[in-house]
């Protein structure tokens, strides 16, 4: 029995790591947008002057746990008159497509070497030729979980939040495809990889690090991306699908359990890739911001997770509960070892460097995400249709246009 | 069998079943969502032909923009389910005809190849991003330019025919 699965696997190592990879990914993404939902609890709350969740474990840490635990055991009523497969296909398309945008993304260069295989981190190979192209498709086809949900639901208010929805999306969806062109015709190429190589420098006054990303060049680019990519990820302040002193709760209204939390993971999921999206397109992805000569920089990991780790293990300390006194300062010690490992071990220390990046620069955009949902009221339909016809896609067309007279001068006088 | 062969004939299970289903459908919601399978599907088969672009486009374009606007369409209209009539007789035979003549056709394409049929992946510069702006933007650019001419008057007639009944 072992020696026929050893051999399967040493047959079909290729398939056996992939699927590796996605248990690997789907549960760390899942976890993920689990503390997101605390992460933004938090935030939103002290921008308020509130506590935010504090009751259940240490900070409310384990609340998103209560919250899972809710989901799975609510009741679960399909309304009547529904359109019963359109409404239970509706959120597992949601999800599924949000779930599938991540798995194109490339979290860091090189690849581990493991049994004797090049194992780079996400599932895909890190240079797919139409990557951000296939990332676009699969966000094209996610209005299709909204607006289902929002049609099958047979009820007045998802059939409204479904509707704008849809059309919030399709006039979105060109903002957001047109910004990004600017970055592909610097990059030259689709490839989430060769765009991230392309913005190694030198950039500006031909300086490397920092000065090379693309949001100095891209600057207008980059406002349109990313208000098109908070649009498409219906959240504050485009939130109209879901506005809730409108139409209840839009499109998922007549959702309960854990049909809602696959639409609510969802949402997250998709907040998650456009973080990623503009880290990689326009803020360097795993480049770090100091020039490579700046070796001291490599420590910068270890320089934060070491305190960070010994500041959880007190702070664990001061809880008399099982959650406080073992698991935190458990946690706050491998997150303290890691540090440490890193410091140790140079080769290790130099892998790390490009996935340490880009995880800071995702976790900045969904701290953005959460600050402008704090602080952004929310736009009046005709504003929000005016806005993104009128100003986001003609901006996104000039930057086109702007862009290709800059390249096409310095291929014509700069020098060779 | 390969396994390309074996996703070749999953997809192409998926395009006719869908396409099959979206003529059987009674709710017009459910044949568009059949019409987005065989979209979906086929962009598969393009990308098992090493047209990645192609497929990505077709997705993009077919699978999202248009297949939307369709279901959008539906939505707004709140169309019901069809009634099916029983078809009428004169329309029915020269159906017959008319499919029976198209599968003797593709019968016959199929029996006059000497090879099997097989699958081969394009890898060359045809099917490249490339390869497909250097034919769009060189060697077609003014066929090319004249149809996107031809889709811009065709919006700009949708806008003023929207226009008049408004006012």
């Amino acid at each position: 029995m072992i020696s026929s699965l050893s051999t399967f696997v040493a047959a079909n190592a290729e398939i056996v790591i992939t699927v590796v990879k996605i248990i690997l990914l789907l549960f760390i993404v899942l976890t993920v947008n689990a503390y997101l939902t605390w992460f933004e609890r938090k935030v939103v709350a002290h921008m308020q002057s509130r506590w935010g969740p504090h009751r259940v474990g240490p900070h409310g840490l384990l609340q998103p746990l209560a919250d899972g635990v809710k989901f799975l055991f609510k009741e679960d009523p399909t309304p009547a008159g529904a359109d019963k497969f359109v409404y239970y296909l509706a959120p597992l398309l949601a999800l599924a497509l949000a779930l599938t945008s991540i798995a194109l993304i490339p979290f860091g260069p090189d690849p581990i070497r493991l049994f004797g295989h090049d194992i780079y981190l996400g599932i895909a190979p890190p240079d797919i030729n139409i990557g951000i192209l296939a990332l676009f498709a699969i966000t094209a086809m996610g209005v299709y979980g909204v607006a289902l949900a929002g049609w099958s639901s047979n009820s007045k208010y998802p059939l409204l939040g479904g509707l704008r929805s849809s059309a919030q999306m399709i006039s979105y969806e060109l903002a957001l495809t047109m910004s990004v062109v600017g970055v592909l015709l610097m990059a030259g190429s689709f490839n989430l990889k060769r765009i991230i190589e392309a913005q190694a420098g030198p950039g500006l006054f031909g300086w490397h690090g920092i000065f090379g990303w693309n949001i100095w060049p891209q600057l207008l680019g980059f406002f349109c991306f990313f208000v098109a990519a908070v649009a498409e990820t219906n959240r504050v302040p485009f939130d109209l699908p879901e506005a809730e002193s409108e139409l209840v709760a839009g499109f998922h209204t007549e959702y309960a359990s854990f049909k809602f939390a696959m639409f609510f993971i969802a949402e997250y999921t998709s907040m998650i890739t456009v973080s990623c999206l503009c880290s990689i397109m326009f803020f360097g992805g795993w480049l770090s911001p100091f020039p490579a000569s700046w070796t001291l920089t490599h420590y910068l990991p270890s320089a934060i997770l070491i305190p960070f780790g010994v500041w959880v293990i007190f702070d664990g300390m001061r809880y008399e509960t099982v959650f406080g006194r073992i698991i935190l300062p458990g946690v706050g010690t491998a997150i303290a070892g890691l540090g440490t490992i890193f410091v140790l071990l140079p080769n290790v220390n130099q892998f790390i460097q490009g996935p340490f990046w880009l995880l800071s620069k995702i976790l900045v955009f969904l701290f953005v995400y959460v600050w402008m949902r704090g602080t952004l009221p929310r736009f009046r339909y005709d504003q929000l249709m005016a806005f993104g016809w009128k100003l986001l896609l003609p901006l996104s067309i000039v930057n086109v246009i702007a862009t290709s007279f800059v390249i096409l001068a310095r291929m014509t006088w700069g020098p060779k | 069998m390969t396994a390309p062969i074996v996703v070749f004939f999953v997809l192409a299970a998926l395009a006719v079943i869908g396409a099959v289903s979206l003529i059987l459908q009674k709710h017009p919601i459910h044949s568009a969502l059949s019409l987005i399978v065989v979209m979906v599907a086929l962009a598969g088969l393009y990308l098992l032909l090493g047209a990645e672009f192609v497929a990505a486009v077709q997705i993009i374009v077919y699978g999202g923009a248009i297949m939307v606007l369709f279901v959008f369409v539906i939505m707004l209209l709140n169309a019901g389910v069809e009634e099916h009539i029983s078809v009428s007789k004169m329309a029915g035979a020269p159906g017959l005809l008319l499919v029976v003549a198209l599968a003797g056709v593709v019968a016959a394409t199929i029996a006059q190849s000497s090879e099997s049929v097989q699958i081969v992946p394009q890898t060359g510069e045809i099917s490249s991003t490339l390869g497909i702006s250097n034919m769009i933007f060189r060697e077609f650019v003014y066929p090319f330019e004249l149809t996107s001419f031809l889709i811009l008057v065709a919006v700009l007639g949708a806008t003023v025919l929207a226009q008049r009944e408004k006012s």
